[in-house]
């Protein structure tokens, strides 16, 4: 993932060329997030008065959607499927696994900057599990070996 | 001569390595020489089989699978030579898995190339919106409701009876909100169908637009379906581009046009009016009805908010099938229904049939058993609050009101199979814990009682008073049922309770002899 670094003006740029939608506040959000790796705090003030809500109202949006980071990843995002497909298919061992290799939780990012681990529910791979997605790419069927492959690609 | 073969780009089948065994197949053609017409279609949902490679023959498409890259060259020189392969599994239409199906909603999904609105149209495409041009708002509605389609997003609330309610809404502005948020684990229908039949999705909405006299659409996707999304947007501009959509589609006096929006991982927003909350901008917490959406739904206006299927159904509706499509099924549920089988099963995959099929029939004939090869144990059927049923209800027809006597639910169709290592005191607990971590905050049983539900569950676990603590949980259990604004804390008891009465060993509890249960 290759994120550009906070820049308020780029950042002004996206905010206005969206405000034009109906209900922006996901979208440029969105927006932001996917510039930045991130929506920082800096950004909350300027949709606030872009879009004349108040400051609060941002906030509020932003922490409630688990989609939004505050703090910039790592260099990939590890997520893996914790739904009961999933769980059908041993996914509950392959996430004790990633915890206990990765030497961080879900939610956390390693403390070398490389991965942060997620959780995520469902991916709709429910007939190929269990899943995961490093990134933008899916991985379905995982066992042992092959999560071991991809944490070996996401630690680079 | 090109050889013309397909292999989906469905992220179903991306997941194990379909863009790999493309890649090689283009290279291995290059370097023979042999000239290859590749499509990506969509996934025909056979998934056990995926990827699965299908190439063109006199007789029909010839499918391969499950493939790897390993496997391409011996494949193509089978191809070529007309050869045998030991992962050849003949004409594709023939497969029993495919060929026990009734495809009305998934007829095209894996045939045709789902960027291209040509082959949509070759494939019988647009036929329903072209008749719906030529009818009154009345007409095309009754047509809906003739065919007795219910909502395909879980509570099955009659299609025809909400469009018409929107119709009689009085003028202005009003909305068609399609949602694809599909959070329910274990289902996948949406996500296939987007990814693989998109302008089926953008048609059915078209439609809903031209009988209630809505211009504007939006399809509300899950961020979790990246792959759906493009799909979704590159449909509409290829619509757009064509004429199908925007000002004046087909040279008609109707407009309509639709516009993508991506959620943010919150289950909740899969609820209709916390969707619209969320598509308005605003934190996806549930609105109390009513005023119904289809009186005051986006931006106060009235809405027309179905699922991806839902849509998906009308076309074939329209085009002269609303009898035909009533046809199908069993008592009050007509037509057929996607189903989707994952977890631990041999033949995982995506399986339309007409209404009244049996659970039994559907984990052990057609899903074939777990992938374990141990027992099942549990199935859980309609997502996450949904019941787990034990082998003693398989009896069960596919249909909301059996279900529904039998304190189960259809729901979306997602059927997820559990062996015999399943801890069901687990699955309650995750279900509590799942709750927890996806109330939307509004009401205090839902918000507080889930997270007190799982702790709860913990102490059974650990043996600590279970006779006692199985008494606050089914208490925890009654309070969310009947204090909760909607199904997310309303429905949530139904996995733990059901966990608790069909599996009662799993909570320290002596086996209860299952009751017949009606
Ligand atoms: C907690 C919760 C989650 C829901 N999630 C979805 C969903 O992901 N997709 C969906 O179509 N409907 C979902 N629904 C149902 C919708 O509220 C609504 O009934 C449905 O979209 C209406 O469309 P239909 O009539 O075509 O089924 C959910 C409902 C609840 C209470
Ligand atoms: S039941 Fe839960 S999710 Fe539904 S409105 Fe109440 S708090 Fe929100
Ligand atoms: S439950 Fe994991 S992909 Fe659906």
């Amino acid at each position: 993932m290759h994120n550009e670094t906070w820049d308020p003006t780029r950042a002004a740029e996206i905010i206005a060329g969206l405000t034009h939608k109906e209900g922006p506040t996901l979208v440029i959000l969105h927006a932001l997030q996917e510039a930045f790796g991130y929506v920082p705090a800096a950004a909350e003030p300027m949709v606030a008065q872009a879009l004349n809500l108040s400051r609060a109202e941002i906030h509020g949006v932003l922490t409630f959607y688990p989609d939004f980071r505050r703090e910039p990843p790592g260099r990939h995002v590890l997520k893996l499927c914790r739904a009961e497909a999933c769980q059908a298919a041993g996914g509950d061992a392959l996430a004790a696994r990633i915890e206990n290799r990765l030497g961080v939780g879900f939610g956390a990012t390693t403390a070398d900057g490389a991965v942060t681990l997620e959780p995520i529910y469902c991916l709709g791979l429910c007939a190929t599990a269990p899943a995961a997605m490093l990134d933008d790419r899916v991985i379905g069927r995982l066992d042992a070996s092959r999560l071991d492959a991809l944490m070996a690609e996401a630690q680079r | 001569m090109s050889i013309r073969i397909f292999i989906p780009r469905d992220s179903g089948a991306l997941a194990v390595g379909a863009d790999e065994v493309a890649a090689e197949l283009s290279r291995v053609a290059h370097e023979r020489d042999v000239s290859l017409d590749l499509v990506r279609p969509g996934s025909r949902g056979l998934y056990w089989l995926e990827p699965m490679l299908e190439v063109e023959t006199q007789a029909g498409r010839v499918a391969f699978g499950p493939t790897t890259i390993a496997d391409v060259p011996s494949i193509l020189e089978a191809i070529l030579s007309d050869g045998d392969h030991p992962l050849k599994l003949g004409l594709t239409e023939q497969i029993p898995w495919l060929k026990r199906q009734t495809r009305l909603t998934f007829v095209r999904c894996g045939i045709v190339d789902p960027r291209s609105i040509d082959d949509y149209r070759a494939h019988g495409g647009y036929k329903g919106l072209e008749r719906a041009l030529k009818l009154s708002s009345n007409a095309i509605i009754d047509d809906v409701v003739k065919s007795g389609l219910r909502g395909r997003g879980g509570a099955g609330f009659p299609t025809g009876t909400k469009w018409r309610t929107v119709a009689q809404a009085g003028r202005g502005q009003k909305y068609i909100c399609c949602n694809a948020d599909e959070g329910d684990s274990g289902t996948f229908a949406d996500r296939m169908l987007m990814e693989g039949d998109p302008f089926m999705v953008i048609e059915g909405m078209t439609i809903a637009g031209i009988a209630v006299g809505a211009t504007k659409g939006y399809i509300y996707i899950r961020s979790e379906y990246p792959h759906a999304v493009e799909a979704m947007n590159a449909a509409i501009e290829a619509a757009r581009r064509t004429g199908y959509l925007g000002d004046h589609i087909c040279h008609s006096t109707d407009s309509f046009d639709i516009e993508v929006r991506v959620g943010a991982g919150a289950y909740i927003c899969g609820e209709e009016t916390s969707m619209l909350e969320s598509l308005e901008g605003k934190r996806g917490t549930v609105r109390a009805k009513p005023p119904l959406p289809a009186h005051k739904g986006l931006f106060g206006r009235p809405t027309v908010i179905n699922n991806v299927l839902t849509f998906s159904a009308v076309p074939y509706i329209l085009d002269g099938g609303a009898q035909a499509y009533a046809d199908c099924g069993m008592g009050r549920s007509r037509g057929t229904k996607p189903i989707q089988l994952g977890g631990n099963v041999k033949h995982g995959g995506l399986f339309e049939v007409a209404f009244g099929i049996t659970l039994g029939e559907l984990i052990d004939d057609i899903g074939g058993g777990t992938l374990s090869g141990r027992p099942v144990r549990a199935v859980q059927v309609g997502g996450p609050l949904g019941a787990y049923f034990p082998r003693a209800l398989f009896d069960t027809p596919f249909d909301y009101e059996a279900f529904a006597a039998r304190s189960g639910m259809v729901g979306h169709g997602g059927v997820v199979v559990f062996d015999d290592t399943v801890d069901m005191a687990k699955q309650a607990r995750f279900a509590m814990e799942f709750c927890a971590i996806e109330s939307c905050g509004k009401c205090t049983p839902c918000r507080i009682g889930s997270t007190r539900g799982a702790e709860t569950v913990d102490r059974i676990i650990a043996g600590d008073k279970p006779a006692a603590n199985i008494a606050v949980l089914e208490d925890l259990c009654n309070t969310m049922k009947f204090g909760s604004l909607c199904a997310l804390g309303g429905l949530a008891p139904i996995p733990v309770l059901s966990a608790l009465t069909h599996f009662p060993e799993d909570f320290g509890l002596a086996p209860r002899r299952l009751q017949a249960a009606e």
